[in-house]
């Protein structure tokens, strides 16, 4: 059992004295705070949309730019723990984290959340540019207020709103080349904003229990397993055409629209599958979610490949 | 905890020290890193580094 589910309050033996506790927290435990699974998606879809990008970047800048995004999706991540510490300790999937197994306190969490948010929102701003910089800061706003304090405790919508705070990593990485932003990242953000539903969704139908047990109303929780399985192919059929659309609009080739229709075909008919399945089952549930981050992926490489590979290597020769 | 409060106050244990060390090591790496980032930058960016329009 965590400590917060236990009920400690941090703070240990000492506290009856009026002293605060001397920390144990490791390293380690400040680089689990920015969850770096999430930070590596983040930056890597940062990456492509500043790979895509038209117009020049120095290559140091380019680097400077893929930092900030990548701190201030740490600090994001932080500032969730911070919150959420609470709701982590009674899930499975979450009660090892750091604050709610008591070896990072949620002030000293909060505390690292907004001091490297802060940085990586100023260093963005002086060193690249303020476009980028007010995106990433809404970014973390938006993760941190909108979905985390607001959304996720209140409406089983909390997902499919929330999920715009990952959709802004294309935008923020165009906006550090351009300084601005267009229909072309506007697409790129929409295809993760659409990704997400089925992704989280698909998920929260194995993982129910967990989501009911810590009084988040995800859609299975509220709406039950059926409805899920028919909004999770819903979001799907939307999903794949706008995967399709960069193509469609001229801005990627060949190789690009193969793949989206490709492994689009298979995202349908994996969600298919998921509409099929009742529970106890839980397969199909599984297969489309690890397939989920397969389809992002490989949508975002493609691109990247296709489109942002001769820039960048322009960008470093320049 | 095995920590101790005598007059002079707060006894760190050994884990205690070595996790204050580490994070005190950490948190310099990243000020050196920051220091060597922004001087960098500045190269990159020649005398244009003054220029910012918001």
């Amino acid at each position: 059992m965590s400590l917060v589910s236990a009920g400690a309050d941090f703070r240990g033996p000492l506290a009856s004295s009026g002293v605060a506790e001397p920390s144990l927290a490791t390293v380690g435990d400040y680089i689990a705070l920015m969850k770096p699974r999430v930070m590596s998606l983040v930056v890597f879809t940062a990456l492509v949309g500043l790979a895509v990008a038209p117009g020049s970047l120095h290559p140091v800048t380019a680097f400077t730019a893929l930092l900030c995004i990548a701190v201030g999706a740490g600090a994001s991540g932080a500032l969730n723990m911070w919150y959420d510490a609470d709701v982590d300790a009674v899930m499975t999937r979450t009660a090892r984290r750091p604050v709610p197994m008591g070896r990072v306190r949620p002030g000293e969490a909060l505390a690292f959340g907004l001091t490297l948010g802060s940085f990586a929102v100023v260093v963005l701003g002086l060193l690249v540019n303020w476009v980028a910089s007010a995106l990433l800061a809404f970014t973390i706003f938006f993760y941190v207020v909108i979905y985390t304090i607001w959304l996720k405790r209140s409406t089983p919508q909390n997902i499919v709103i929330g999920g715009a705070a990952g959709a802004f990593p294309p935008m923020i990485g165009w906006a550090a080349v351009t300084g601005s932003v267009s229909f072309e990242p506007i697409l790129l953000f929409l295809i993760i904003f659409f990704w997400t539903p089925p992704h989280f969704w698909a998920l929260a139908l194995y993982r129910t229990e967990d989501y009911a047990r810590a009084g988040i109303p995800m859609l299975p929780v509220v709406s039950g397993d059926a409805s899920t399985r028919r909004q999770i192919l819903l979001y799907t059929l939307i999903l794949v055409p706008l995967g399709v659309a960069p193509w469609a609009f001229g801005y990627t080739g060949a190789l690009y629209g193969i793949t989206a229709v490709m492994m689009g075909a298979v995202m349908v008919a994996l969600g298919w599958q998921v509409l099929l399945e009742s529970r106890p089952a839980e397969r199909a549930s599984r297969n489309l979610f690890a397939f989920s981050i397969l389809y992002l992926f490989l949508l975002f490489a493609v691109l990247l490949v296709e489109r942002g590979w001769g820039g960048l290597i322009t960008r470093l020769t320049a | 905890m095995s920590e101790q409060r005598d007059d002079e106050g707060i006894v760190l244990t050994e884990a205690q020290k070595r996790a204050r060390r580490s994070r005190s090591i950490a948190i310099a790496f990243a000020l050196a890193a920051l220091v060597v980032l922004f001087y960098v930058m500045t190269l990159v960016k020649g005398p244009g580094v003054l220029i910012r329009p918001i």
